[in-house]
This record gives C-alpha cells, structure tokens and sequence, in this order.
C-alpha cells in the first residue's frame, strides 16, 4: 500500500470514528427528548397550569403552585445574581487584573463553577435554614444565586477581555474615568455577550434541583410568600415521579416538559442574541 | 547629538524636555526634546519602532493604563510639566485629545458619541449639546452625511466616516491640541483626502501632532517634521527644507528611501 492510499484510509477510519461517537451522543439526547416529549405532552393541559398540586389519593391536579414558585425563586435569583455577577466581572476585567485579591475571587469563582450543587444547597441549609428558622423561597434563591453568580463573573469578565484595548484607549482619551469608561464604552460594547451569560445561568438554575431540596424544600399549597416553603418544579418532579400515584408521575412528566422548553426558550433566545451581535 | 538642533519660532504648547521612555527595562525613548508649536502641524516621521507613537502616548499619558511604562523628563503644558504625578491625567485627556490608527466609534448612537466627552466636563442644557454636536459634525465635515441619522450607531457609519466622527467626538471636547495616530492608515484614498483636508482646517484652532507612516502625506499637512530613529529625535524643523534639504545624513536616507 503505497502512502497515499494509506492516508485515504487513515482519513475514512478518523471520520466513521467520529461520525459513530456524534451519533451516539445524539441518539442518546434525541432518545431522551423523545421521551420527555412523549410523556410530557400527554400530561400537557389546561388543569396543569390552573390547578395545585394534588394531595396524596386525590385525582387530578396541576402545577401551578410549583410553576409560581419556580418563576419567583429563579426571579430572585436573576435580580440578585445579576448585578454582583456584572460588577464582580467589571472588576476582574478592567481593574483588578493584576492585584493578587482579583486572582483570588478567580481562582474560587472556578470553584464555585465546578461545585457540586448538593453542596451548595447543604451549604446554605447550615448557613440559612438551620440558624434562621426554616426552609423558605428566599433560602432557595439564596442557593440558586451562588451557583449562578460564577457563570455571570466569567461570562462578564471572559466577555470584557475581547473588548479591543484601542477601544478602552479612545474612551480614556476623551478624559473619561475608569468607572465612566467601564460603564458606558466596555461594557455596552459586549452587551450581547453578558446578556447570553445571564440567559445560560439562568437556564442552568432553573433546572436544579439539589439545593432547593434544602432550601425552599416544597409546598403543596400555592404561595407567594418567600420567607416560607415554596413549591419549585424541580423538587415536585423528583417527588411525584418516584411516587405510586399515576396522576403524580404524570405531573412529573409534565413539570419535566416546562422545564425543558423553557430551557430550552432562553437557549434559542441567547443564541440569537449572540449571533444578532457577532454579524454587527 | 543635541536634539534640538533646528530652532522653532513660534509659542510652543507643549515644550518636551529632555523626555525619555521606558517599556520595564527596554528604553524607547531617549532624551527628546522639542516644542510642538500653538496652531501648527507638526508631523511624526521614521520607520516602524523608532519611537514615534510611543512619543505621542506620553503628551496625553495614555502609557499610564499600563504598568511597567514609564516616562521621564519634561514635557511643560500651560507652565506645569504633565508628567507630574500631580497632574490629573482625566483633565488632561480632555484638553489634549487624541485619534487613534483605527476608527473607534463607541458603541452608542452617533450623537451619543460626541455628547459623551461633552457631558463628562460641560453641563451642557439639552438645545446646547444639539448645537455642540452639530458644531464639531460640521467642523468633522461629517454634518450632512449624519444630520439625518444622529440617532443611529455610530458603528453603522463606513470606515472613512466613523474616523471623522472620532475627530468630532475630540474636537467637541474643546481641547487645545489633538493627537492623531496615524489617523488615515486604515482608510481609503479618498476618505484620507478628506481627512487631510480636515487637517488643514482644524490647524487655526488646535495645535496638531501627527503620527504619520506616509512621508508624502507628513509633506502635505505639517508646518514642522519631525525625523525619529530608534528612540532619537535625529532632526526636527520646518518641513519643507526638512524634506527639500535634510541637515542629517540619516534623514536624508530615509526620505530618499535609502532605508526604512
């Protein structure tokens, strides 16, 4: 076999290789959805939007105790996560950038992305739940905020790096301070880039479920009252879908389906919000 | 070699004494000296690294954004050296404002870009910033080309006009001397005519140092040139017998092409 051909060959094996391992992975993800969507769509109706979650025997039931929850808790989150993130960000990118303290705050915000989220959740059970009286809705945005911060602090801080230095130098050159240049020039000039981080830490809680189990633990009963239990999707799907109860897992199913399109909404939107700012 | 070896006549607005520059340990600029003169042109010449951005960085103390770069010696502006640790570098950029090699529109609308340095000194009422904005769009020659679209961004503008709207958004600030870093090297032809042309105008209110790699275009707008090699300032005078009669072997090769 003269090298030529050898290399054709070489080039066929490396492209079946990997064109097997994509279809795995995809026949695994399209497996799973097509599931989810089976189940879930067959759950889908009007009393899963409409109706609170069931008591244990009872027929019927819906979602919206858990769906209100959700919506609050990872509200919250966004609200609290999304200004410290930002400034933290700022701060590593275009002030601290050689202090030994901004390596720091690096080095544990790469912890903190990589930290088991039972951990977090326990975390904020010793810290919050124990000492403060209780499980609550605000515990468990306490909990979805540090998970989400450190997305929001790289994506800011990764974002603000691109920015081209000629770009900070012309703000600077008009006689700006640092604060003005970093506010009004950097930052807007990376505006699609931090809004999609924000969209991807948000996509990222809504789906936890480990620290809420701690947190804002469950309730049964619609609320709006934060500084009590609160019904969030995540802990309702892992309850229902392990009970007895067909309604139950048919709610899970349900519950499970939500989170995946809205999941999957704000990844579209973030997409298009990136690629709406790379072809300006 | 004492770098000031043809006089200048004329007020000089900023007199540079004896400057030198460091990058850490490299030294990029050695014991320059020199006056940029009030409402002339004076033009930057010599090969790639022979110190003649990193010149123009100190007069505004652009270098002070990074650690490790340093300066020293004198350069008097208004009877203080702005080298002064003391000196406000904010207030500083606003009086001596600078363009840079690359068009950089800030990622605002058109108006918002010129308003942006305004507002950071002048309080201006909202009919005053109108008139402040036209005034430098018009001075830009760039007034008739954006007066219908003040509210779109500026980086929908071309190339030739986004670098107009950067010598507008300088200028509104009011300052005494602008700073331009080889303002034309990203543009067209047609855009650098125009941009020249501006040059010329400017010169009776703002006293103008410009960087230049186009020893024609040096030739064409400045009053005085400046010859810079390694670092030295190796001569400086009127440009015309700079060019027609270099007193400097060394100039006389790099204006002939000989090196470069």
């Amino acid at each position: 076999m003269n090298r030529y051909s050898r290399r054709i060959l070489t080039n066929r094996i490396g492209i079946g290789l990997s064109m097997a391992a994509m279809t795995f992975g995809l026949l695994a993800l399209l497996w799973i959805l097509w599931t989810l969507f089976y189940n879930g769509f067959a759950a889908l109706s009007w009393d899963l939007f409409t109706q609170d979650t069931p008591a244990p025997g009872s027929e019927g039931g819906g979602l919206r105790n858990a769906i209100v929850g959700s919506l609050l808790i990872v509200g919250v989150t966004t609200l609290v996560s999304t200004p410290i993130g930002i400034l933290a960000g700022i701060y590593l990118a275009e002030f601290g950038s050689r202090s030994r303290f901004a390596a720091t705050t690096r080095f544990v915000t790469d912890i903190m992305l990589s930290a088991p989220s039972i951990v977090v959740g326990l975390f904020v059970y010793a810290l919050a739940v124990a000492t403060l009286g209780g499980f609550s809705g605000w515990a468990g945005s306490l909990a979805l905020s540090l998970i989400a911060i450190p997305v929001v602090v790289r994506t800011t801080e990764n974002m603000l790096l691109l920015v081209p230095g000629s770009l900070r130098e012309a703000a600077f050159a008009v006689g700006a301070p640092h604060w003005q240049v970093s506010l009004k020039v950097t930052l807007p000039a990376v505006k699609a880039g931090v809004l999609t981080g924000i969209l991807l830490a948000i996509a990222r809680v809504t789906g936890e479920t480990a620290p809420l189990l701690f947190t804002a633990l469950n309730n049964q009963f619609y609320s709006t009252d934060m500084s009590q239990p609160m019904g969030n999707l995540p802990v309702v799907i892992f309850q229902f879908a392990m009970s007895p109860y067909d309604n139950w897992v048919n709610l899970a199913w349900g519950g499970a389906l939500l989170i995946a399109l809205m999941v999957l909404a704000i990844n579209i939107v973030a997409r298009v919000l990136f690629r709406k700012k790379s072809s300006d | 070699m004492s770098a000031l070896q043809q006089a200048v006549d004329g007020e000089a607005i900023l007199a540079v004494r004896d400057l030198s520059f460091y990058y850490g340990d490299f030294r990029g600029l050695n014991q320059v000296s020199l006056d940029i003169l009030k409402n002339k042109v004076t033009a930057f010449i010599g090969p790639s690294g022979c110190g003649k951005s990193t010149l123009l960085r100190t007069f505004n103390r652009m270098y002070d954004l990074y650690p490790g770069q340093r300066a020293e010696g004198q350069i008097i502006f208004h009877g203080s050296n702005l080298l002064d640790r003391k000196q406000d570098v904010n207030l500083l950029r606003a009086r001596i404002g600078m363009v840079f090699q690359k068009p950089t529109p800030f990622p605002m609308t058109i108006y918002e870009n010129i308003a942006f340095g305004v507002r950071l000194y002048e309080p201006l009422a909202k009919s005053d910033m109108d008139e402040r904005v036209e005034w430098a769009l018009r001075k830009a020659a760039l007034w008739e080309e954006t007066r219908n679209k003040l509210q779109q961004s500026g980086l929908s503008l071309s190339g030739g006009q986004q670098q107009r709207l950067c010598i507008a958004r300088t200028i509104a600030v009011k300052p005494d001397v602008v700073l331009l870093d080889e303002p034309t090297s990203a543009l067209d032809p047609l855009s650098t005519a125009k941009i020249e042309e501006l040059i010329n105008e400017l010169k009776s209110e703002y006293s103008i140092a410009i960087v230049t790699h186009n020893m024609q275009q040096a030739a064409r707008i400045s009053d005085y040139t400046a010859f810079m090699y390694i670092g030295e300032l190796i001569e400086f005078g009127n440009t015309r017998e700079l060019f027609v009669k270099p007193k400097q072997q060394h100039t006389e090769d790099y204006i002939t092409g000989r090196f470069g």
